[in-house]
């Protein structure tokens, strides 16, 4: 299946930093078949590169691998000159798959102490984070109480409490109103003009301007 | 570390924990027993730390599937393996046993010396069978999550858990129990079997916990 990227090449980024996430030649597999092969790409620190394609094409399976979640079938994918701090590719990656990774009985405060403890202090406490997202007031609530839109929104939140320069979004606005849209195009902002990298598969627009677009698989059925 | 052995204590008290359902099950296994044997005072009193025994065995298997199902379902295991730079994999899995042991195994070895009475167990066949039950349950803890984390991807894999750690409980049983025997009648030893099940449950700590966290890192998909 052959896979149109659009391959720019971006030397120093606008915040300074040489920070790259390059793939080359990156092949994926699910179940013994080939979904994607011969990818290249690289993102460099301060822009976002949107993944599009029809249901199947590999958008979240190309996200897991990046992840270090699945085992690439070929290639490279690498992240140069990572911050310190960040060892490898999968330490410096925030991953917000498909689900949110909260447990309903606990409240959405403590889900998210819980995983600033166990991922490392960000540039916001869990109070600052779950205001970014409009949940100030609704912290101390069990997480299984929240609506579709808010247990997502909590979620986002969980990219702002540890500090990670590169974020792999899977369907992040699923569920999410126009409001809480934009509220996230922005948070992606500033993730962006902090030097961040943000990859994300959707079939939705972002608000994000001057991202690369992937495109994956042939298209249409 | 210490975050994570609260996040999955509180979860395990709250409401959906195991706790009440393994000591409800204990308490049904050694009740019956009576009722099966007759009203042979002394047979009870010999079977007792055996009946004992093979409660807490059976009892501890029963919440053990859930060990990483829980955490698999909601995507927040993908964020333990992803953070496995920060914190090594064997270590996560050894404190999730740790808090599963204290939440649902603890209570049962609180609640033997009371359920050795039903037995008319001599106090000091309880008070062995107690010790021995806090020795060597922790290694049925470790070795089940070995069978948790091969079974984790299955739907329904509760039952195979069991099934595919209980031979590998059997040294633990004939030591617990062996040593409890020794501690009451007076030729058999209790110092002997006693430190083997130490060495069974230390030697557990450390395979247990590498094995399954070998087994979970290969179940990612």
């Amino acid at each position: 299946m052959h896979t149109g990227h659009s391959g720019r090449h971006v030397g120093v980024n606008k915040s300074g930093n040489f920070m790259r996430l390059v793939a080359e030649n990156l092949a994926g597999e699910r179940g013994g078949e080939i979904l994607f092969s011969g990818l290249n790409f690289a993102v460099a620190g301060g822009e976002a590169l949107m993944i599009t394609g029809p249901n199947g094409a590999g958008k979240s399976t190309l996200l897991r691998i990046i992840a270090g979640l699945l085992d690439k079938a070929e290639g490279r994918i690498r992240l140069d000159a990572a911050p310190a701090g960040f060892d490898g590719l999968v330490s410096a990656c925030h991953y917000l798959g498909h689900l949110n990774a909260m447990k309903p009985v606990l409240s959405v405060e403590e889900n998210l102490r819980f995983w600033q403890s166990f991922c490392g202090i960000g540039n916001h406490t869990v109070g600052e984070a779950l205001d970014r997202v409009q949940l100030g007031d609704i912290g101390h609530l069990p997480f299984g109480y929240l609506s579709t839109g808010q247990k997502r929104r909590a979620s986002i939140a969980r990219l702002l409490i540890s500090h990670r320069p590169v974020w792999l979004l899977d369907e992040p606005t699923a569920g999410l109103d126009k409001g809480s849209e934009d509220q996230f195009a922005r948070v992606m902002h500033a993730h962006l003009s902090g030097g961040g990298i943000v990859v994300a598969a959707t079939h939705l627009p972002l608000g994000l301007d001057g991202a690369q677009e992937l495109v994956m698989g042939k298209g249409g059925f | 570390m210490l975050s994570l052995f609260l996040r999955d204590t509180r979860l395990g008290l709250r409401a959906g924990g195991g706790v009440l359902i393994g000591i409800l099950f204990f308490l049904a296994v050694i009740a019956v027993v009576p009722f099966g044997v007759g009203p042979d005072l002394k047979l009870l009193a010999r079977i007792g730390p055996a009946m004992l025994w093979i409660g807490a065995l059976l009892a501890t298997l029963l919440g053990l599937d859930r060990l990483f199902q829980a955490d698999r379902d909601d995507g927040s295991l993908d964020l333990l393996i992803m953070a496995s730079d920060r914190h090594i994999l064997a270590l996560t899995v050894l404190v999730k046993c740790l808090a599963h042991w204290s939440t649902c195994v603890l209570p049962l070895v609180i609640a033997s010396p009371l359920l050795g009475l039903f037995m008319n167990m001599e106090p000091a066949a309880i008070g062995a069978t107690t010790l021995t039950l806090l020795v060597g349950t922790p290694a049925i803890a470790l070795i089940g999550a070995v069978g948790a984390a091969v079974a984790v991807a299955l739907p329904r894999g509760g039952l195979l858990v069991s099934v595919i750690i209980l031979p590998l409980t059997i040294p633990v049983l004939i030591f617990g129990v062996s040593a409890a025997y020794g501690a009451v009648e007076d030729p058999a030893p209790f110092v002997a079997p006693f430190l083997i099940l130490v060495a069974i449950t230390l030697f557990f700590a450390v395979i247990g916990p590498l094995a399954a966290a070998a087994a979970l890192k290969s179940s990612a998909d």
